[in-house]
């Protein structure tokens, strides 16, 4: 008798302690930033799925300073929402659905794994706008994508590695074998190689976009291997802290941490999606949005270079800041021939260029990179 | 010579293995006492998220803000496992289910996260335990990397492995506790304090796990992160069984995982081709292996089990 009332009791608690952890979970999660429903007349309501917390400090924060920016920019015109720590999995679907029901008119997903969710969402949500960052263009009219050529910042970060270097090792803490990121440790390496014909881009896959703990002993392993300049593609500042504590520069991605790791701080490739953002949601209010799939460059601000560190002489400084201009004019392309894959043939010629579609796609690596396209 | 790599691979497995002997010894002795608390994973996602927190706002020498991180991480640890000592000591309830309910609440459902959402957790710790050099023998070959350039948690951890060694076999309380674990009615009948026993003992344990995330979150991984123990303590779990309940063997066996945990990017590293899905799986997999020996009774009895492990105590049923 004695034990059915514990029994009872227990799993009353555990509903109960489920019940308050889910309610916390909510509240951290589901964060209406205007008030929900005593918004402004006519405020558009627009939202943004997170597959991180926007406190990573990388990937997310970078999106939730461009949703501030659209706030900022439009002000009572616009009710934003966001939901964070989203898993690439089938909750995103729910929490799609969820946020449709809320009225949203426009939806900004910025991590490639919710794409299926969106483009079911897409096609049976006609009158919601979706938009998919680092998303596989497609054919539905109100599903767009959007990215940027982060291989530009990432040949001007390469650039600042390559003159660093010492050991002429660089390695690279790498998340996952897709041609989006063999692109950028291409871009990195065709850039260290500008400035150091003979340094070594060595590549380590983590296999995840946030394991600090597996990124920062991927990145000793690669100090202890012989690198003295760590590179990471992944959203965690944990390479940096491994380049920290043995003393080798860092070049990071898509956060500015110059002043937390000054010591070590190369520089970085950044993205600005605020202005687009905005521009996005103006376009939803202006009832004018077109479907499109945007890939943004260094010359229209949507991707730069983080403030340099100290680490990083002069003479560099400039030969990286004449290539950026070279960029931005149009005159010098990341993927200009000659290019040769690992095993020596030519994949562009002198006076042409890896095209396009090409670089969508890349599943090699360029010769003086160290590692395995494939995964590992 | 101290770059060759079984040294890397030593002093990484020492490194990483650190945070699994706190929670594993912690989790020895609770379960000495006759409690299974499979919340550890949580109390050290509770301790870690503290531990920042105090480390980013408290002032003072860095000495003393790393003492109170310490004290908060085991402070907040514990009121996890008060809250599991609670309803399976007072309650009764299924100890499995209110483990698993603790983890659920400070890691799943997110806890820990929220208390990071509200603290604003987002730059690395300002105060951190970083890699000491004992002695000056930081260089010295084989044994420099692995022995003398540690954090001064992985010494803590060993003065706290021969402490309660002692503890258990060597006092008296320890082998109450013992008692208590093996045979509560018997324990009672001599006089101790049976209830009293697994309440100390799983506040113990939980403050344990609490510096093993303090771990995390002040050296591994600096910066606070979102279920940033990723498992380490379901493996601190497996470690107890596979240290027979003992803090010495439970201290090889840390540092065994800790090598195997860090095993994947070293051997890529260093151009090895092995797929690193099955060097990585490859802790879990042994974790898996240990349950299943373990998971007869006659096993668990032969290698040491507490034999009250995981019943509740009540009195009236003699």
């Amino acid at each position: 008798m004695k034990r059915s009332a514990a029994l009872a009791a227990l799993l009353a608690g555990s509903l109960l302690l489920g019940a308050c952890g889910k309610a916390d979970e909510d509240k951290a999660t589901d964060d209406t930033t205007n008030s929900a429903d005593g918004a402004a007349d006519g405020a558009v309501k627009a939202a943004w799925i997170y597959v991180g917390p926007t406190t990573d400090g990388g990937w997310t924060t970078a999106h939730d300073n461009g949703r501030k920016a659209v706030e900022e920019a439009l002000g009572d015109k616009v009710e934003t929402t966001f939901k964070e720590n989203i898993p690439e999995g089938p909750e995103v679907a729910a929490v799609i659905e969820d946020l449709v029901k809320d009225g949203n008119k426009i939806i900004f997903a910025t991590s490639f794994g919710f794409g299926d969710a969106m483009k079911a969402a897409a096609e049976k949500h006609p009158d919601v706008k979706f938009e998919h960052a680092t998303g596989i263009p497609n054919d539905i009219k109100n599903f767009g994508t959007y990215f940027g050529a982060g291989e530009e910042s990432l040949y001007l970060s390469g650039m600042a590695a390559g003159a660093a270097t010492k050991t002429g090792t660089i390695g690279f803490v790498a998340p996952f074998p897709i041609p989006e990121v063999i692109r950028h440790i291409n871009a990195y390496a065709l850039g260290v190689q500008s400035v150091n014909p003979d340094a070594v881009v060595k590549v380590v896959w983590v296999n995840s976009w946030f394991d600090p703990t597996v990124e920062r002993q991927s990145a000793e392993s690669l100090i202890a291997g012989g690198a003295d300049v760590i590179a990471n593609g992944g959203d965690s500042p944990a390479p940096g802290e491994a380049a920290k504590a043995a003393g080798v520069a860092w070049t990071g991605y898509d956060s500015d941490q110059s002043k937390d790791f000054a010591e070590v701080w190369l520089t970085a490739a950044i993205y600005d999606w605020g202005p687009y953002y905005t521009k996005q949601v103006q376009s939803v209010i202006d009832g004018d949005w077109a479907k499109g799939d945007y890939y943004g460059n260094i010359a229209d601000g949507f991707t730069d270079l983080a403030p340099f560190g100290s680490r990083v002489d002069a003479d560099t400084k400039a030969k990286i800041e004449a290539k950026k201009q070279e960029i931005i004019d149009g005159t010098f392309n990341v993927f200009g021939g000659p290019i040769m894959d690992q095993a020596g043939t030519e994949k562009a010629a002198e006076g042409e260029a890896v095209d396009f579609g090409e670089q969508m796609s890349m599943a090699w690596f360029v010769k003086g990179v160290d590692g395995n396209p494939e995964g590992n | 010579m101290n770059s060759n790599l079984f040294i890397v691979i030593a002093a990484s497995a020492v490194f990483y293995g650190t945070p699994l002997l706190f929670a594993a010894m912690g989790e020895v002795l609770t379960e000495r006492s006759g409690v299974l608390n499979l919340g550890v994973e949580g109390m050290m996602l509770l301790g870690a998220v503290a531990a920042s927190y105090i480390s980013n706002t408290a002032s003072g020498p860095g000495w003393l803000v790393l003492v109170l991180c310490l004290l908060g991480a085991m402070g907040a640890a514990a009121c996890g496992a008060l809250i599991h000592a609670f309803a399976v000591i007072t309650l009764r309830v299924n100890q499995t289910v209110s483990g698993l309910a603790l983890t659920i609440l400070a890691g799943g459902a997110g806890l820990s996260s929220y208390l990071a959402n509200i603290w604003e957790l987002k730059d690395p710790a300002t105060h951190q335990f970083g890699k000491l050099d004992v002695f000056g023998l930081k260089d010295l070959p084989i044994l420099g990397p692995v022995i003398f350039h540690q954090t001064m948690l992985t010494y803590l951890s060993w003065v706290l492995v021969v402490a309660s060694t002692w503890y258990l076999f060597r006092t008296r309380a320890g082998l109450g506790l013992r008692a208590v674990g093996e045979s509560p009615q018997t324990a009672d009948s001599m006089g101790i304090n049976v209830v009293r026993t697994r309440y100390t003992h799983t506040l113990v344990g939980g403050m344990f796990a609490g510096i093993a995330g303090a771990a995390y979150s002040l050296t591994i991984v600096p910066t606070w992160v979102d279920g940033m123990t990723s498992g380490a303590g379901w493996i601190a779990i497996a470690l107890v069984i596979f240290g027979f309940w003992r803090p010495d063997l439970t201290m090889v066996g840390a540092y065994l995982f800790g090598a195997l945990q860090g095993l994947a990017p070293t051997l890529q590293a260093r151009g090895v081709d092995i797929p690193s899905a099955v060097l990585k799986s490859l802790p879990y997999l042994v974790t898996v292996v240990v349950l299943v020996i373990m998971s007869s009774g006659s096993a668990k009895r032969r290698l040491g089990a507490p034999a009250a492990l995981g019943i509740p105590y009540e009195r009236e049923e003699r």
